[in-house]
């Protein structure tokens, strides 16, 4: 196992417990970050209803529940990364660690053609909106404000771990990066299945609004 | 990686998946209002889920999962006061 021990550890036992935790305490702040726009998505949606119901029946619920799906299998490839490397296989955590960051950057793309159908449809406040598709077109409005930040932030939020998982495989695969326990895999995926996690949710707030 | 260990987490995704279409069918139902909560608990369930499995909650020390549960709870603080303030208006 080449895993470098930083000289603030007694052991690699130890420096894995650190990160684990360390890693939990970043994403219980990120848990926040996002939770206030949850909170905040909350109030109006109850206050707004009827607005909130008409705007999420305007967006793709098919590439919502597809990008889902991607997903999903990203995590599940993104673990298996961190067993292979715990297990000291290196093509193997390699592979898997670019199928990650593939299906990543696939979730990206199609979230991107989706802003853009978006834009085509007039749904975007303030840059193209056309009130007269709603009944409620300042609630509506509302909604779609949170769809877009709400989504936008997950979306900077997954590029920057589609970014780390892409280096981190052709690093592995080079063989420039030390597999060791596992442990800065192991945190990379913490970080991607938090993500996972938020999408998780945002998925039935949004799209799956009666 | 074990073969267990492979199989473990390959049934997780595959789990996940079925979770994702019972959400797609509980709105194809049209459940109403209670739509909602069916919508949340099947995300909870996927949380829990990818926790658990994919985190590696399910075999780290307790500690770790009381720091992952800690940014939940202060969510929940957050959550709370907010609507006990919105709510009662």
């Amino acid at each position: 196992m080449d895993q470098v021990i930083s000289h603030q550890f007694v052991s690699a036992e130890q420096q894995k417990e650190t990160t684990r935790l360390g890693m939990w305490t970043f994403l219980a702040s990120e848990v926040l970050f996002f939770g206030a726009l949850f909170t905040g998505y909350t109030v109006y949606r109850i206050e707004f209803h009827d607005g909130f119901a008409e705007a999420s029946g305007h967006l793709y619920r098919w590439i919502g529940i597809g990008n889902t799906a991607v997903l999903l299998v990203s995590s599940l490839t993104m673990a298996l990364a961190v067993h292979a490397a715990v297990a000291g296989r290196r093509s193997l955590t390699a592979g898997l660690l670019g199928m990650t960051a593939l299906l990543g950057a696939v979730f990206l793309a199609v979230k991107g053609v989706e802003y853009r159908l978006d834009y085509h449809d007039a749904i975007v406040p303030v840059l193209r909106f056309d009130a007269a598709k709603f009944e409620h077109p300042g609630q509506a409005a509302m909604h779609l404000v949170f769809y877009f930040i709400m989504t936008g932030l997950h979306a900077v939020h997954l590029l920057a771990a589609v970014a780390v998982a892409g280096v981190c495989a052709v690093r592995t695969g080079a063989g420039s990066l030390g597999l060791g326990e596992g442990t800065r895999l192991e945190a990379l995926g913490l970080y991607w299945h938090f993500v996972d996690v938020v999408w998780v949710f945002l998925l039935p707030l949004l799209y799956f609004i009666k | 990686m074990t073969r267990r260990t492979l199989i473990v987490n390959v049934l997780c995704a595959a789990a996940l998946l079925v979770l994702l279409g019972a959400a797609v069918a509980a709105w194809k139902l049209d459940l109403g209002r209670a739509g909602l909560a069916v919508g949340l608990a099947i995300a909870a369930a996927k949380a829990v889920l990818i926790g658990a499995v994919f985190m590696e909650l399910r075999t780290s020390r307790p500690l770790t999962t009381v720091f992952a549960l800690a940014g939940l709870f202060w969510l929940a603080i957050m959550m709370t006061l907010t609507l006990a303030d919105f709510l009662t208006r």
